[in-house]
Parts: C-alpha cells; sequence; structure tokens
C-alpha cells in the first residue's frame, strides 16, 4: 500500500487533488482512498489530505501516520506545521516553491529524505492567468517523482471531473509541472 | 433456536479481492450481474443507493457531516433523474415528522441526518415506530454540543439507541451503499413494517473516496419492488392515525411494536441472503474473523472494524491468537448470534465511541456484559471508550488493544473495566 500525505490550506484544492489521483488509480483498477482532515472550518486555515493506493482491498481506516511521500501546496505551511512527522525512512517530500530542492532541505532542516519542488503556483500564473490550478501541477510533479498512474489515466480523471475547456488548460499545467519538477 | 446468518472473514496476510469482475460469486448456482466500478464517498454512495431506490419522497435538512447527501440528491432531482418529492425543511424535528406523514400515505421515504439534528428529531423518532413508518434514515454519526464539534463519535445515535428503530452499522462507504438499499427492504416487510437507520462514521465513511461497486439500476429495481403499504391514509377511504391509547391498550402495542423489532433479525437476515445472491457481497447480522481459535477479541461496529481488522492480520501473521466480531445490526440486538461468535475466547476487549455519562460502563459493553450475566458466561470483558469528537483511532492503538485483551487471557486479571484510550490525561 502506498500512502501520501497532503498539506495545505482550505481552500486550496487538496480534496480535489487527493480525489483526482485515488481515481486515476482507480481507473488503473486498483483500491484507492482520498480523505481530508478538517481543523476548524474556515478558509485558509492548514488542513490535510490522504491518498490511499493499493492492489488489495484498503480496510485501514485512521488518518495516515507514515507517508510514502508528502507533498506541501503552500510553502507557508511547513513554518506551522511539522510536515516531515512520520515520513518513512527513504520517504519523499514535494513542494510547491520557487526555491531549489536543495536550500529547501536546508532551510526546512530535512534528513534521509528525497525532496523535489516545482514553482506550481508560478505554473498555474502563466497558463491559467491565475493560480488557482497549482493544485493540478503538483500532482503532475508528484507522478514524474513517484509514477503512481500514468499521465494519460490522470488527463482522463481530470476531463471527467472538470468542464472541457478547464480540463484542457489543467492538463496543460500538469503537463508543464512534469517537465519542470526538480529532485534534489 | 435458528441462528441468523453470522459472516465470517479469513485472515491471510492478503486481502481478497472484491470486485465481482475478477472473482464471481460463487454461491447456489447464482450468477452475479455485472456491476460498474466507481470512486464514491460515503454520503455520493448513500445518495446513489437512493436514488435507485426509487424513493418517493425525500425530506431532510442538511448538516454536517450529512450534507453531501442532501445536496447529491438535490441534484438528481434537479437534473429530471429522479421522480422523487424533494421536501427542504426548516429543521430536522419538521423533516422528521415531514417523513411519517409521506410514510403514512404508503410512499417509500428517506432521511437523513447526523448529531444536532438527530438529537433534534428525537422525540420524533418514537412516534415513527409507534406509528409502524419503513422510513430509512441515513445517520452520518458526528459528536454532540458542547463544546461544538463537527467531527466522528456515536453519541448521536447512541442517544436516540431505545427509539425503536432497526439500527444498522456500516463499515464503509461500500457498506453504507449497500446497506441503504437493503434497509428499505427490511423496512417495508409488512411483518417488520419499522423504520431503520444506516449508521456509519462522519468524515471517516461520509467523506472518504474509496472504490466501490455499484448494482446497475435495472437490478436494484429488480431486487426492490415498489412499496406495498398495509393500508394509506386516504380521503376515500379513512383511517384513524395516531389516536389516543391510555392505560387500557398503550402497554399491548408496545409490546406488540418490541415483538416486531425483536422479530426483525429474520427479514434483516433473508433480506442479506437475497442481496448477496444479487451482489456478491454476503452481509447478515454481524461478522467474525478468527474467531474459531482466538483466545481474545475485539468487539466492535463501524469503520473501526476495517482497521481492527487491518491490524489483526498483523498481529496473525505473529503467531497471536486475536480475533474481531463486528456488529452490523445493533438493534434489535443479536444476542444468540453474538454468544455463538465467542466461541473459546477468555477475553474480549468492546469499542464504545460514545460516553454514557455516570453509567458503569459504555452501553455496547453493557449490553454485552447483560447477556453474559443472563447466560451465566464469566467471560473477562473491558470496555474501551475511544475516538470522541473524531480523534482517530491509530492502528498501534488497536494494536495495544489487543495485547490487553491477549493478557487478560493469560492473566484472568482485568486491570480497568473502562479504559480510555487516545485521550491526554
Amino acid at each position: 500500500m502506498y500512502e501520501i500525505r497532503w498539506h495545505g490550506r482550505a481552500g486550496q484544492g487538496i480534496i480535489t487533488v487527493s480525489r483526482l489521483l485515488g481515481y486515476a488509480a482507480l481507473l488503473e483498477g486498483k483500491y484507492a482512498q482520498a480523505f481530508p482532515q478538517f481543523g476548524p472550518e474556515r478558509i485558509g486555515a492548514p488542513i490535510l489530505g490522504f491518498t490511499r493506493i493499493s492492489d488489495e482491498p484498503i480496510e485501514v481506516h485512521s488518518a495516515v501516520y507514515n507517508p510514502d511521500v508528502v507533498i506541501v501546496l503552500d510553502d507557508t505551511v511547513p513554518k506551522i506545521v511539522n510536515v516531515t512527522e512520520g515520513l518513512k525512512q527513504g520517504g519523499k517530500m514535494l513542494l510547491n516553491s520557487a526555491k531549489k530542492p536543495e536550500d529547501l532541505k536546508e532551510e526546512l532542516k530535512i534528513k534521509d529524505v528525497r525532496c523535489s519542488s516545482v514553482d506550481a503556483t508560478r505554473i498555474s500564473l502563466d497558463i491559467l492567468g491565475s493560480g488557482r490550478a497549482f493544485n493540478t501541477a503538483m500532482l503532475g510533479a508528484l507522478i514524474k517523482t513517484e509514477p503512481l498512474v500514468s499521465v494519460e489515466t490522470l488527463c482522463k480523471a481530470l476531463n471527467e471531473r472538470f468542464r472541457k475547456d478547464i480540463a484542457a488548460k489543467n492538463i496543460e499545467v500538469l503537463l508543464k509541472a512534469y517537465k519542470e519538477v526538480v529532485e534534489a | 433456536m435458528v441462528l441468523h446468518t453470522v459472516k465470517k472473514v479469513y485472515y491471510p496476510s492478503k486481502v481478497p479481492p472484491f470486485a465481482p469482475q475478477v472473482v464471481p460469486y460463487q454461491g447456489e448456482g447464482v450468477t452475479v450481474r455485472r456491476q460498474e466500478v466507481v470512486g464514491y464517498n460515503g454520503d455520493e454512495a448513500v445518495a446513489l443507493a437512493v436514488k435507485q431506490s426509487k424513493v418517493d419522497v425525500v425530506a431532510a435538512y442538511p448538516i454536517t457531516p450529512q450534507t453531501i447527501i442532501v445536496e447529491r440528491f438535490s441534484e438528481y432531482v434537479a437534473d429530471g433523474e429522479v421522480d422523487t418529492e424533494f421536501v427542504c425543511l426548516e429543521s430536522e424535528h419538521s423533516a422528521a415528522s415531514a417523513s411519517i406523514g409521506a410514510s403514512l400515505t404508503g410512499a417509500r421515504v428517506f432521511t437523513a441526518t447526523a448529531s444536532q439534528g438527530l438529537a433534534l428529531m428525537h422525540e420524533v423518532l418514537y412516534t415513527a415506530s409507534g406509528l409502524r413508518c419503513p422510513i430509512v434514515m441515513a445517520v452520518a454519526n458526528r459528536a454532540l454540543s458542547a463544546p461544538l464539534n463537527i467531527h466522528n463519535d456515536r453519541s448521536d445515535m447512541m442517544g436516540s439507541r431505545d427509539c425503536g428503530w432497526i439500527q444498522i452499522y456500516a463499515e464503509n462507504s461500500q457498506e453504507a451503499y449497500d446497506w441503504t438499499i437493503q434497509a428499505f427492504k427490511i423496512a417495508e416487510n409488512t411483518t417488520v413494517q419499522l423504520p431503520v437507520t444506516v449508521n456509519f462514521d462522519g468524515f471517516v465513511i461520509s467523506h472518504a473516496m474509496e472504490t466501490i461497486n455499484t448494482l446497475a439500476d435495472e437490478d436494484v429495481t429488480g431486487f426492490l419492488p415498489s412499496r406495498k403499504p398495509i393500508f394509506t391514509i386516504d380521503p376515500e377511504h379513512p383511517v384513524t392515525v395516531g389516536s389516543l391509547f391510555l392505560q387500557e391498550y398503550y402497554f399491548e402495542i408496545k409490546r406488540q411494536q418490541e415483538e416486531a423489532l425483536q422479530k426483525s433479525a429474520e427479514v434483516v437476515d433473508q433480506v442479506a441472503k437475497e442481496y448477496c445472491a444479487l451482489s456478491g457481497r454476503e452481509y447478515g447480522i454481524l461478522e467474525t474473523c478468527g474467531m474459531e481459535d482466538a483466545e481474545a477479541a475485539i468487539l466492535c461496529m463501524g469503520s473501526t472494524a476495517g482497521t481492527a481488522r487491518s491490524v489483526m492480520r498483523k498481529m496473525r501473521a505473529e503467531g497471536k491468537k486475536v480475533g474481531l466480531i463486528k456488529l452490523w445490526l445493533y438493534r434489535p440486538f443479536p444476542v444468540e448470534e453474538i454468544i455463538s461468535a465467542l466461541g473459546n475466547v477468555k477475553a474480549l476487549a468492546i469499542m464504545d465511541m460514545a460516553l454514557s455519562f455516570g453509567a458503569p460502563v459504555g452501553a455496547l459493553c453493557s449490553d454485552i456484559a447483560t447477556i453474559l450475566q443472563l447466560r451465566g458466561n464469566n467471560l473477562k470483558i473491558f470496555d474501551v471508550i475511544y475516538g470522541l469528537g473524531g480523534r482517530d483511532i491509530r492502528p498501534a492503538e488497536i494494536e495495544g488493544i489487543f495485547n490487553e485483551a491477549l493478557s487478560v487471557a493469560q492473566t484472568g486479571i482485568v486491570k480497568e473495566s473502562v479504559k480510555y484510550v487516545g485521550v491526554r490525561e
């Protein structure tokens, strides 16, 4: 079983991406689970999302405590939340940041973790003229560093989830992030 | 004494796949119908089940974490996908009252609620069961105020557990979907004629997308023909409903109601068998895992059972003889099936996700202690209070409870009869 923890703020689309990834895995014949963990229900509050992907039915219903990968959608969150907590030895971390992954590792004092970064907000701004699709960009970056599902399946999931024109823009964002992500 | 269906699950380290496309159901020459695999959360799964059940009236008021059911269903209505009369009420008290009125006209009725909403319905719940209205209600279990909390525990349903409704607890989104469809058939059976609640853990299930199998619309229609009421309130053929019964008859009416509820287990069992033939998914009164040779076990309900089973697989692989009993049916309480399922187990931990303030133990543990005493059974038990207000129950904590039960089985000594797990003391 592969377990993912998403960090971000309420309103940034964590539920959407955690589900899109799970749904893409489902389309590839795997079992998936995707769920949020809310704090107080207000926009901007730090929240968590989880995705589990497995070849077997998933029975466990607790939160994810030892993720294989942690994805941070908002670079202000690591200042208030311990984003590396419980991350598996040799686990991966992916951040939305214009900074290089080496610098982020030093800044966040991360050891034994393979760190990647992508400037998802800029990619979304360039293509959509707004930062709203940076969550989709993180999906593209994730499957480059960790090929959990194919790009084609994710695009199919996006096409089912969004209106045609919006899906097309999101796919563009996803593919650009897929190309631009940098691993330390 | 005929025991109703107890599903036995085995515990290889790998979980067997459930997609019927992969493993066709092997039973009594029945071919399982092809199903569609979807990614739905518990609320969406229940909304689909209600749509496929061709419900005549939905009267509801949205409340977290049940909101998605009402939202999704209102979309079905707006898109013309259902013929249902959808009534948005100003409160849950009114939603429950409208459900009763609709049900008395002979309609198939669904409503949904949680937490404060269920508490507000409390007095009306007794009217629904007393008037023998076969309403189906989904409850996405949530904590009660104060302090205000939107997250999961089962204080809401446990607070209304004596309301005379059949009470079912689903483990995951798949079960919430399957039980909702079965619930209509159970409720509307004329020997039952009682309302049913399908409970599932708020957020943990209501907001968790999972891989689930859904039946084709026509297969649900085939399984669940339209309701055939014994009588209806009809101006052409007037009847009196809800009249005054004082010292002379009230007691008899209540005695009959209790008998109908106790006997409904037979119908739950029969409906589960029919549903299995259609879907390939086996349901019943309760589910056991590893109880054939277990020395210590956990008894629980809802999503906790899934986490406990995954912990159990790991512990079994380490050679520890632990077992699990998951109740699907909480009311009527399956006395004989539980006694039989206990087998030769020497210690049992009972998981209560609600406090019964001032009581010796939690509500579920109290029921178990009662049936053991009535049977002169000296099994060592202890109660676990956990998960209040959405406090997550971790696999490591469940392993600790299994180990505690194993230690009780070995020593015969219960150190704490009520154990709080996951709370900061």
